[in-house]
């Protein structure tokens, strides 16, 4: 490990490119999650009503429908057959997420984003052990485990206890005990599992992810050669693993983050002082000469790249 | 770091044992969730649903939870159930004590919904089946008691026709009539304006879901007087009409000054 691991995460991307520049994408992030559910709430607050319903299902500006497509999907395998205007809904929100990459859900709208961040934050801060790391599959089979529940009890299962619109219905429609659960994530968490809901456990983060499988948008780690192992992007990436086959690749391999994984967050993007990673599209074919090329002169870090 | 373990061999045995944890992890959460998704599908008697919903088992196939009905009923009648209200979470009903349903003409509850879960083929509000009002008090009800209350009767939207006034004997004062309010199943359309209104501190008239407030014939179960009439004859052929024994003075002499006419004769019977 280079000196530089032991600084403080992102400490020197503030150091070079500023507070503000060293969190860009997550503050716009921040404001498009509070925009998502800001536009949810301005109609029950202020009787402004740009956009009805929730998550589940919305209607915007009495003419655009959305229905989120897992919930959609628990109804038909449920066996019931859904009015054209859900369908409809939910091919719009399938054709944007499987433009600009499934898990923008996750990092961009999901209202429980901020919660399971927030769990991280101090779960660093006090230093809590990782504690138990099931499997990244985990979240797949609970996938499958909800529809055949739905399949089987004919109901749509998931939203019984789906912390996701329990917290964003709790707060546009009325919330009752559906606090319990979003505080049991943050628990859970905080003290059971590091990142251990978003990254290990979320079927509906499962869901999107195969949604985004071909997505259009990636991040990609043109810049790889210019990597001084501070290992700060894979401190603050919810999924490190995807990281690895591109910043660490040689130069024919392409430096493109494609695993459905990545939630285009762009937190690698920020925390980076030497500019790395950044915004493509996944047919960039700009040229990205791996580490190979700089490991020729130093040994050394050859040794660990592999 | 999990990439690092990846690097020793793959222990067959280990790998199948995760494999089985994992899927006894998902059976178990699947179990539990099928459990409570299977208990969540009681709706408690209070808990009405909107115009057209569904039968409650479909329902719960159908409706994904959006609240856009819950958004445009202009009466604010409709909410989404909050968890551990009663109703499945996140499902659309209402209390009628508290705000019954108005009837809306243009129903646009169930313009709202995107899912067909409020039936989109319910296009007159009348047919509505939300549940079906009972006179459950026939002790406390103000009528009951020699008043004429009455109020049920006058603020339902389908009055004369959903529910009526029965006049009885008050056998109390011997002398007196009361006016029961008795509703019909077929009119009443469940909306729960008469429970709403019921003056009395707990009303003396409530909706029940179906289930509660009715009873079912058998499915092999004939009506004789409805097939006689549809038949326009006797349902057995070549039946013969006896005479009525009926009280009055002259025993079977329907002639006789005083005497009964049966009810009905049955058509082409001879005599
Ligand atoms: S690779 Fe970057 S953009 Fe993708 S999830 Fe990790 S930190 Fe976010
Ligand atoms: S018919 Fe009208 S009052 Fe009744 S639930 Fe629908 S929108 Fe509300
Ligand atoms: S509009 Fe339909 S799908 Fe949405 S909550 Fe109401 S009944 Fe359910
Ligand atoms: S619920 Fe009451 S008010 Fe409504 S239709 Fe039935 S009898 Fe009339
Ligand atoms: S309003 Fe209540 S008390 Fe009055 S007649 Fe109707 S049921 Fe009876």
């Amino acid at each position: 490990m280079s000196e530089k691991t032991k600084l403080p995460i992102g400490a020197e991307a503030v150091a070079t490119k500023g507070w503000i520049g060293a969190h860009k994408w997550l503050l716009l992030r921040r404001l498009s999650q509070a925009f998502f559910l800001g536009l949810f709430l301005i109609g029950p607050w202020f009787g402004l009503w740009i956009v009805k319903g929730n998550l589940a299902g919305s209607l915007t500006l009495e003419t655009l429908p959305l229905t989120d497509p897992l919930v959609l999907l628990q109804s038909i395998v449920a066996r019931h057959w859904p009015e054209m205007t859900a369908i409809l809904g939910a091919l719009i929100v399938l054709a944007v997420y499987a433009l600009i990459g499934g898990r923008v859900y996750c990092s961009w709208v999901c209202p429980i984003n901020p919660v399971t961040d927030g769990a991280y934050w101090l779960h660093n801060k006090l230093g809590v052990p990782k504690g138990w790391q099931p499997k990244k599959s985990t979240r797949y089979w609970l996938l499958a485990m909800l529809l055949i529940v739905s399949a089987a009890t004919g109901t749509v299962a998931w939203e019984f206890v789906n912390p996701i619109t329990m917290l964003q219905r709790g707060l546009v429609f009325g919330m009752g005990f559906g606090w319990t659960l979003v505080l049991g994530i943050f628990l859970f968490d905080l003290f059971v599992s590091r990142r251990g809901w978003c990254s290990h456990l979320c079927p509906v983060g499962a869901f999107y992810g195969l949604v985004g499988n071909k997505a259009l948008l990636r991040v990609s780690a043109t810049n790889r050669a210019a990597c001084d192992d501070c290992m700060d992007c894979f401190a603050v990436c919810p999924e490190m693993h995807v990281i690895t086959p591109a910043l660490r690749g040689k130069t024919e391999d392409t430096p493109l983050i494609l695993s459905p994984d990545c939630t285009n967050c762009g937190r690698c993007i920020d925390v980076c002082s030497v500019d790395v990673f950044r915004f493509t599209n996944r047919f960039d074919k700009a040229p990205a000469p791996g580490r190979d090329e700089a490991a020729r002169k130093s040994p050394a870090q050859q040794t660990r790249a592999a | 770091m999990p990439a690092a373990a990846k690097a020793k061999p793959i222990d067959r045995r280990r790998f199948l044992l995760d494999a089985a944890r994992v899927a006894a992890g998902c059976a178990v959460a699947g179990t539990l969730l099928g459990a409570y998704a299977g208990q969540a599908r009681a709706l408690p008697a209070e808990a009405l649903r909107p115009p057209g919903a569904l039968p409650e088992g479909d329902f719960l196939a159908a409706c994904i939870r959006c609240g856009l009905c819950v958004r445009d009923c202009p009466y604010d009648t409709l909410t989404l159930a909050e968890l551990g209200e009663g109703p499945a979470t996140g499902t659309p009903f209402f209390t009628a004590r508290d705000i019954p349903c108005e009837m809306c003409e243009d129903i646009p509850c169930v313009k709202a919904c995107p899912t067909g879960a409020l039936d989109p083929a319910l296009d007159d509000i009348g047919d509505a089946n939300m549940g079906i009002a009972v006179l459950v008090d026939r002790e406390n009800c103000l009528n009951a008691l020699g008043l004429r209350c009455d109020v049920c009767y006058r603020v339902c939207p389908v009055i004369d026709e959903a529910i009526t006034l029965e006049l009885t004997h008050n056998e109390r004062s011997g002398h007196h009539a009361m006016f029961m309010p008795t509703v019909h199943a077929e009119y009443c359309t469940g909306c729960g304006k008469c429970e709403k209104s019921c003056v009395l501190p707990e009303a003396a008239i409530k909706v029940l879901p179906e289930r509660l407030a009715r009873g079912k014939l058998g499915e092999h179960y004939r009506l004789g007087w409805e097939e006689m009439q549809e038949k326009g004859g006797p349902v057995v052929e070549g039946i013969i009409d006896l005479p009525d024994r009926l009280p009055g003075p002259g025993t079977d002499n329907l002639a006789a000054p005083g005497g009964f006419e049966p009810a009905f004769k049955i058509p082409g019977a001879s005599e």
